[in-house]
């Protein structure tokens, strides 16, 4: 059985990390719309990090950017799913929809956790994460409308399968499984998960790049 | 000597940082106020989680408890019992008359989809509700775009949390 702490560090570290990688698409997405849209996810998420860290961080007699920015990419907790680098736009929609699917059931069970702490910030957190949801099921219905969305989202969603297999376990991995496969309009075959904790090559070089300014002043910065 | 009139009222005159036709008190995010001699405790329910006006809330705040001869100390409430449904009718005047369509009440389900894509949606310009959504997610993460096809302009929507 995972601890508190445990639990509320894979939450933070997958919104940090996806945070990330959703802000990579600052500038450059395919609309503006989009630039918009996955800024905005990505500023939810960090927030909720920033939240979850802060909780984590009063346990263990620290703070929120020291767990941040000031652990070793071994010590992460976040599931392979979102350590995977910016994917073209039909990837980037089936981890998109992925992530916020398994992410809806995980935090449905957080709500009813006895620890009113953690049921009153995943109850908050769920508030935002409402629109995340909208907005992947936008995608994922725009693209199943064409062929070629259709064939390229398929594509996204066969290689990211175990991978989002693997961000939930126990009891909550088949109710997530049930829903997807349910929503698909493909079959996605039995594969064995990813699991939390086996890096990927891409996290180094994402944490390199997010710790620059950190570790330019150790010492904490004023902005 | 502080009291808790004073220091509502004088919550009541800080602007929102990133909306400021409306105060923090219009936008409910004070949800309580205590004074014992001269230490105040506000507590402060946040918006948006990832809301970078927050921290500048807080340090407004504090630092007109401050004038008022007080010691501050905001408690940062992280719950759900911060929604839409807080920011008061006078508060939500005056988005609109900023051309920031005020929230829809917060539903007893949650808000889907096809409600955004409805025509449920009022232009704070011409009242019409012939609108449109353009994108769920705009400026900044508590609004989102829509467009009016009566007079042809682009408005932001609070979205309901």
């Amino acid at each position: 059985m995972k601890t508190r702490t445990e639990l509320l560090l894979e939450l933070a570290d997958d919104e940090l990390i996806l945070g990330w990688r959703n802000s990579e698409w600052t500038g450059i997405a395919p609309f503006l719309e989009e630039d918009v849209a996955f800024s905005s996810i990505a500023q939810n998420e960090i927030g909720h990090a920033r939240a979850l860290y802060e909780l984590v961080a009063r346990e263990l007699g620290t703070d929120a950017d020291a767990l941040a920015f000031d652990r070793r990419p071994e010590e992460y907790r976040s599931a392979p799913l979102v350590e995977l680098r910016r994917l073209e736009w039909a990837r980037t929609i089936a981890r998109h929809w992925l992530y916020e699917t398994a992410d809806a059931v995980r935090l449905e069970a957080l709500k009813a956790s006895s620890d009113p702490e953690v049921a009153g910030l995943a109850a908050k957190m769920d508030r935002e994460e409402i629109y995340h949801r909208m907005h992947a099921e936008m995608w994922l219905e725009r693209l199943l409308a064409s062929g070629e969305g259709r064939e390229r989202l398929q594509e996204g969603m066969l290689e990211l399968w175990p991978y989002a297999l693997g961000m939930l376990d126990g009891e909550l991995r088949p109710p997530f499984e049930a829903i997807v496969r349910e929503r698909l309009p493909f079959e996605l075959p039995a594969v064995e998960p990813v699991p939390r904790g086996r890096h990927q090559a891409e996290l180094e070089e994402l944490l390199g790049e997010m710790t620059t300014v950190r570790r330019s002043a150790p010492a904490g910065a004023q902005w | 000597m502080v009291t808790e009139t004073a220091v509502w009222e004088a919550l009541a005159e800080i602007p929102d940082p990133e909306i400021p036709v409306i105060s923090l008190v219009e936008l409910g995010v004070v949800k309580e106020v205590e004074v014992e001699g001269t230490s105040v405790r506000v507590e402060f329910t946040p918006t948006f989680m990832g809301c970078p006006a927050l921290e500048t809330m807080r340090s407004l705040m504090e630092q007109s408890i401050r004038d008022l001869g007080g010691e501050a100390q905001i408690d940062v409430v992280m719950d759900d019992s911060w929604s839409t449904d807080r920011i008061t009718p006078a508060g939500r005047e005056k988005l609109r008359e900023a051309g920031l369509a005020p929230p829809a009440p917060r539903a007893a389900g949650a808000p889907t989809l096809v409600q955004l894509q409805s025509k449920a949606f009022r232009c704070p310009y011409c009242g019409s509700t012939e609108t449109r959504l353009d994108n769920i997610f705009g400026p900044t993460p508590c609004r989102s775009v829509r467009y009016c096809d009566s007079c042809r302009q682009p408005f932001e929507q609070f979205k309901t949390i």
